[in-house]
């Protein structure tokens, strides 16, 4: 088995295979039955949706007069320009990005302290918490949400006394009680990453600052903290193109309370566009959404490797 | 939140584990923290113990007051308290249970075994497909195997959300639309098991075996599955799970695809029960035991999974 430092990572950064066992022509039949199974359904499911979505976004729907049969023409960068004018779109993603901005560092500022306790002596029964932090990643988005627009409502919930007085799902607060199931469900998966960060430091660089005397919180702050920053930035980055995509939670919210429009997330407005239906429209927010989260990751993929290299 | 994005992560958790097995096989003493020294005084030992005290209930208190509220009824659900059971909570939770099961001729179960047919067989078929490709990819060398690997390593960053429409138009082009296979052949696709698979087949699958399998005549096919197969089972497990987490979690496919509700999975199933919780107030309760019980499944794969990575790991496959 490999240590556990190499194991992580060749986990953030494909590495070329070793020596293969066998040159192609040989086994060329073999090839084929391996790789053709799953290569047929990733184009069928992946390349051919991507295609389809781009070449939608460069269509446009056209009428012969005022009740003329729509037909669907080349459009060029019609929807493109629509989506750049669309107000909505970009309150959209706005709100978002204000959601980001304070759910992802609250979310990881937690996770990052649960697991230096983790790892540090101070705790006893450090099985226990792992999985009880652990256990909400189990329940699916909309089980949470069904759960916490229980918790938050005025009259049925076990804090009623609390939730009656301050309406949570109100106009001002709603964005937050959203960023609140979310940080429920990913604390303690992004909890359990940094932790095994943690674990992989080699044990020898805390001897010197032992012996110095130094506490534990001084160990966690100039030691611990600095070595796990890669996979700080790995669950910091996730988090945001999670954020980008949010749709689940805001969705089953709108069941609860009025103040989530249709409109109130990036993809919520892709799903509400697509229902209208302006199915030209609405690939070409998809396009705009998955160009931005692919640039995303692009960067995360370049900064871990920057990492690696030195 | 994404469905690939999560699941991504997985190569890390895995590490967890390895570093879990690697410490408990060391004297305690070997590690500097492992040994209580005299200088973290009792203030900051119980303010770490209360802060982690103070989580868990966040943490554990919804789940809590869901178990609660499933065994209620609708008529003692305000009138006794909320976070502890009712002095009938036995038989009004078998009531729950009873009528769970039965309303609407069933559908709950219905929605249950599409959930696991759905998780369970595509992901079982996805992560075979995912290890063959993945073995191939890593232990033969071919033209055009770099590039492939490029390909679907750039699967691995498209959001499953930005796929669904397109495969919504497409399926209604083919009338396969509201369909069992409009969510079942999308979720076979895992790009990320392929990219796991591809490590672990580099990494645990010797060449050496693979040549002494082919001195004895067994073929390559054969080879992968009665070898390699057994080698790589720790990280197929994992990968198995996590599709299987991510297929039970996604929303917004079966919402794009499926308007009979006898094809739903649990989670949309559950989803548009809550919205008619309105027009009959006796729906809450379903809603809320539905959902316990349908994250039962969830949070025994979460348990097995840990213990399967312990063992896994800890016999080791290849030193």
């Amino acid at each position: 088995m490999t240590t556990t430092t190499q194991r992580r990572r060749t986990a953030t950064r494909p590495h070329p295979a070793k020596r293969p066992a066998g040159g192609g022509s040989r086994y060329r039949r073999a090839i084929a039955v391996f790789v053709v199974p799953f290569a047929v359904l990733f184009t069928a499911f992946y390349l051919v949706p991507i295609l389809y979505a781009v070449w939608q976004s460069l269509q446009k729907i056209e009428r012969q007069g005022t009740f003329g049969a729509p037909t669907q023409v080349f459009g060029g960068l019609t929807q493109y320009v629509l989506v750049f004018q669309n107000d909505v779109f970009w309150g959209s993603v706005l709100r978002v990005l204000l959601f980001g901005v304070v759910q992802v560092p609250v979310m990881l500022g937690l996770a990052l302290v649960f697991a230096l306790l983790l790892d540090s002596p101070l705790l006893r029964g450090k099985r226990f918490f792992r999985l009880a932090f652990f256990a909400p990643y189990a329940v699916p988005g909309v089980i949470a949400a069904i759960m916490w627009g229980y918790l938050y409502a005025p009259d049925l919930s076990p804090f009623s006394a609390v939730t009656s007085k301050v309406d949570l799902l109100g106009s001002g607060t709603v964005l937050w009680a959203v960023a609140n199931v979310v940080t429920w469900v990913y604390v303690g998966y992004n909890m359990l990453i940094i932790y095994s960060s943690l674990l992989a430091i080699p044990t020898e660089i805390y001897e010197a600052a032992k012996l110095d005397g130094a506490s534990q919180f001084r160990i966690a702050v100039s030691i611990k903290i600095p070595m796990v920053v890669p996979a700080i930035i790995l669950t910091a980055v996730f988090s945001v193109i999670g954020t980008l995509q949010l749709l689940t939670e805001p969705t089953v919210f709108r069941q609860f309370t009025s103040t989530i429009s249709s409109t109130f997330t990036p993809n919520m407005l892709v799903y509400s566009t697509s229902s209208v239906p302006n199915f030209n429209l609405a690939a070409a927010f998809s396009v705009v959404l998955a160009v931005a989260t692919f640039i995303l990751s692009i960067g995360f993929l370049r900064l871990t490797q920057r990492k690696d290299a030195s | 939140m994404s469905v690939n994005a999560p699941s991504r992560r997985d190569a890390k958790r895995d590490a967890t584990s390895a570093a879990d097995a690697r410490r408990a096989s060391r004297p305690a003493s070997g590690r500097p923290d492992g040994t209580r020294g005299p200088r973290e005084s009792v203030i900051s030992r119980s303010a770490a113990m209360l802060v982690m005290g103070v989580f868990t209930l966040y943490f554990l208190l919804p789940i809590f007051w869901l178990l609660v509220s499933s065994t209620k009824t609708v008529t003692n659900f305000n009138s006794t308290a909320p976070l502890w059971f009712s002095a009938t909570a036995i038989q009004d939770t078998i009531t729950n249970l009873g009528e769970l099961f039965t309303r609407q001729d069933g559908i709950y179960l219905r929605w249950m075994l599409n959930s696991i047919a759905y998780a369970g067989v595509a992901g079982l078929i996805g992560t075979v497909l995912s290890a063959m490709c993945g073995y191939a990819l890593a232990k033969y060398r071919f033209r055009g195997r770099e590039a492939l690997f490029n390909v679907f390593l750039g699967g691995v960053l498209v959001p499953a959300t930005a796929l669904a429409l397109p495969l919504f138009l497409i399926f209604s082009q083919v009338d396969l639309t509201d369909t069992f296979w409009s969510v079942f052949l999308p979720s076979i696709v895992s790009p990320f098991g392929v990219y796991l698979s591809r490590l672990f087949a580099a990494s645990s699958v010797p060449d050496e075996i693979i040549e002494a399998a082919r001195i004895d005549g067994s073929g390559e096919v054969r080879t992968f599955f009665t070898v390699a197969v057994r080698l790589m089972s720790p990280a197929l497990v994992t990968i198995f799970l996590f599709q299987f987490v991510a297929i039970w979690n996604n929303f917004f496919l079966p919402l794009v695809m499926l308007r009979d509700s006898s094809l739903f999975p649990v989670t949309l199933g559950l989803y548009t029960w809550n919205s008619s919780v309105n027009q009959y107030p006796d729906l809450r309760t379903m809603v809320l035991i539905g959902s316990f019980v349908s994250i039962i499944p969830l949070l025994v794969a979460f348990l097995s999974l840990q213990r399967f990575w312990r063992s896994g790991l800890g016999s080791g496959g290849l030193k």
